[in-house]
């Protein structure tokens, strides 16, 4: 690592009071209430989930594409310590904070979605777990990995109320906590691909495949690169710093070599199972097939040069694309490509909906007070604004 | 200067996760399971079925579940489908006048649904906390509310859509036919079959009554032969009736590694919503799967030595004190 000079993170500062943070905490009261009426009532007061749609927008939305929007930290933490490029070290806590959030509030929103929330913990009970469920494996690794990235996260805080000595001890185990937290993620997201699997021809052929859980790992490493695309530019023009092009620009350029060996799987996985043709049928699973498609490609002719890697704007965009790529592919194959036979239908309440808004506002609301007072940042030449 | 090096270390730490996703199929495969020996089940024969839905009041009553309505007068027990509450209907088939019974043109035809308790259910590998269990020797499909945390990923993995869940309430369960195995210990059995008036729900080992389901569709149709009704094993009651036009298939033989109710029908078992389904089950190919990447936790554990060894090269100690100092 050493011989790369960066800019040490520090807090951004400023008013935690502003109109994001107001609009952000009444969506988390709405959230609030919904909830209290969906333990006081059950699911099915609040939402339109029903025996064919058993899984709707909280599991799809909120923890199979919220984690994958989370996985940030971990595809650039591999990045940095396993592929050794010490340069986009000052990405790291950014993107680390990030993915802290989002995979606590995946890991909390299961809760309102379980019918039988209170025997949660059989999932890790000897007694009652079954190893051989793919959920079982997914708990388990997402929330050890909840627990390894709140660690990995802690000198941050550490580093705030001047800890120095605890800051030492953790430093020697980093590396072992950084070798974690790249391993459980390439865990449960390949396995919530896997999720399908179990379901059979219930499932669309062009998402039914054994080599799900490959897509969703390569998939999530994607997009994890996408949305710091994505967040790198929204937080510098929301705290008026500079956009971090020169790191970026090559980090792109890995997210698109990514990207391809996705594409290539997946095609390739298409053709070998002989379900290509499903992509040509009149339907709605090959139009919505196609628009995946679409989303995966476009980052290629947005940011495929050089010099476009250098545009804040279509880095912007080619991560907005990455994003919406992986959320296609998971409602695609989970929701629109799941078909349990006539007569069901699901399209979420305005009361999944809120929720899903709300816990987007608690992540907001998380990254913003914690980046204006912990140092996560990289420490800005200039501050604008405060 | 190592930097190329651990490079390579990283790519060949990550392909292994990679070669082990794209090779499920290797060494751990697990084949479909089979029924135990000792199965137990039902043969549901459809042409044998005059659609008198005793089976369903009786089911509703065997398992204490409350009436369902589908109508405004709310004056009996109609449910349109199966649900956390209703675990067995017969639903009808229905083609242009409906004149003849079991045709497919301008006829119609019943359908039993219920759990098929199945060889190598999808509902006992999906379930995380061993909720949904397999019964060693009968084979029977159990299911226990207090193990259930609600997940409800029994309901999205069963091809049959059995497993169903009560929406409506805070404390919900799932509610599916369990083939009344809390009947049998005071010399009940299923109480479907127990009441139905034809035989066209018979209770028994599977293996019974796959030979049986083998013995009525070798018969030439329109002849005269007996009909067991309760169980098959059990005190006669059969009577002599005439040989349905049955479809060469008994439903369930083979369908995912072979289900424990069986069913005979002489309308296309598509067409009475009996999905077609391979010999092998997902159930295995799921299981497949996560044995060849976590069996033995060998691969993690590799991996996670291969990622620990690389990132301690890399990760400098100290490595956070440029950071706030
Ligand atoms: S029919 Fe469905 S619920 Fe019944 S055993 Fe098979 S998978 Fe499980
Ligand atoms: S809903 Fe209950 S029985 Fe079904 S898979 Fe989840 S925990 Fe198991
Ligand atoms: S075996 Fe019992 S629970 Fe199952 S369908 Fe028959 S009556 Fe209902």
């Amino acid at each position: 690592m050493a011989g790369h000079q960066h800019a040490a993170p520090a807090p951004v500062g400023g008013q935690l009071l502003n109109t994001t943070t107001l609009i952000c905490g009444v969506l988390v009261a709405m959230m609030a209430a919904i909830l209290l009426t969906r333990f006081l009532f059950g699911l099915g007061a609040v939402t339109h989930l029903n025996d064919g749609y058993p899984w709707g927008l909280w599991v799809v939305g909120d923890v199979i594409i919220g984690s994958a929007f989370a996985c940030g930290g971990f595809s650039v933490a591999m990045l940095v310590y396993i592929f050794n490029k010490g340069e986009y070290h000052p990405l790291v806590r950014p993107a680390l904070l990030a993915s802290l959030f989002g995979y606590t509030l995946a890991g909390a929103g299961v809760i309102f979605d379980l019918g039988r929330w209170w025997n949660f913990w059989h999932i890790f009970w000897p007694g009652y777990s079954n190893p051989n469920s793919v959920m079982f494996e997914v708990a388990v690794c997402i929330s050890a990995y909840i627990v390894v990235m709140w660690l990995e996260f802690s000198p941050a805080f550490l580093e705030k109320f001047g800890m120095k000595e605890q800051k030492k001890k953790l430093n020697r185990v980093l590396f072992f906590l950084v070798a974690l937290g790249t391993l459980l993620p390439m865990m449960h997201q390949s396995s919530l691909g896997t999720l399908l699997v179990v379901m059979g021809s219930q499932v669309n052929p062009l998402w039914q495949t054994p080599a799900v859980p490959l897509l969703y790992l390569l998939s999530a490493i994607v997009i994890g690169y996408g949305v710091v695309l994505f967040e790198s530019c929204v937080a510098s023009s929301a705290y008026r710093r500079q956009i971090e092009t020169n790191l970026l620009q090559p980090m792109a350029k890995v997210m698109l070599g990514v990207l391809a060996a996705y594409l290539v799987v997946r095609v390739g996985d298409l053709v070998v199972r002989g379900a290509l043709g499903n992509a040509f049928q009149a339907d709605l699973e090959a139009f919505v097939f196609w628009i995946e498609m679409a989303l995966f490609v476009l980052p290629f002719v947005l940011i495929g040069s050089a010099e476009a890697r250098r545009n804040p704007a279509r880095l912007f965009l080619a991560g907005l694309s990455i994003m919406l790529g992986g959320v296609f592919l998971r409602i695609n194959g989970f929701l629109i490509g799941y078909d349990t036979g006539p007569g069901w239908n699901y399209f979420p309440s305005v009361a999944e909906m809120l929720v899903t808004a709300g816990m987007f506002a608690l992540e907001v609301l998380g990254y913003i007070v914690i980046t204006r007072r912990f140092p996560v940042l990289p420490r800005a030449e200039a501050p604008a604004a405060h | 200067m190592t930097t190329r090096r651990n490079f390579l270390k990283g790519c060949l730490a990550g392909g292994a996760v990679a070669a082990a996703a794209v090779a499920p199929e290797a060494a751990s495969a697990r084949e479909t399971h089979q029924r135990p020996p000792e199965a137990l089940g039902l043969l549901y024969d459809a042409t044998l079925c005059v659609g008198c839905k005793a089976c369903v009041a009786a089911c509703k009553q065997a398992n204490n579940n409350p009436a369902e309505f589908s109508t405004v007068d709310k004056l009996w027990d109609t449910p349109l489908d199966t649900s956390g509450y209703t675990f067995n209907l017969i639903k009808m088939y229905r083609h242009g006048t409906s004149e003849t019974k079991d045709a497919e043109e301008n006829g119609y035809a019943f359908m039993k649904t219920s759990c098929m308790h199945c060889a190598d259910p999808s509902c006992v590998s999906a379930c995380p906390v061993s909720a949904m269990t397999k019964d060693p020797q009968t084979g029977v499909v159990g299911y226990d509310p207090d193990a259930c945390i609600g997940c409800r990923y029994c309901v999205a993995a069963c091809p049959f859509g059995i497993p169903k869940y009560q929406y409506d309430s805070p404390t919900g369960k799932i509610g599916k036919c369990e083939l009344c195995r809390h009947r049998t210990k005071d010399g009940h059995y299923s109480a479907c079959a127990e009441v139905c008036p034809t035989g066209a729900t018979l209770y028994g080992k599977t293996s019974d009554l796959l030979a049986e389901a083998k013995r009525r569709v070798a018969l030439k149709p329109g002849t005269w032969t007996r009909y067991p009704r309760g169980r098959i094993d059990g005190p006669d009651q059969s009577y002599e009736g005439q040989v349905g036009n049955y479809l060469q298939h008994v439903y369930g033989e083979t369908e995912y590694g072979g289900t424990q109710v069986l069913k005979l029908s002489a309308v296309d078992f598509e067409k009475v919503g009996m999905p077609k389904l391979p010999p092998n089950s997902s159930a295995a190919t799921s299981e497949t799967i996560q044995h060849t990447l976590y069996g033995g936790m060998i691969m993690p554990i590799a991996v996670l030595g291969a990622l620990a060894f690389v990132a301690k090269r890399n990760v400098a100690p100290g490595e956070d004190d440029k950071g706030g100092e």
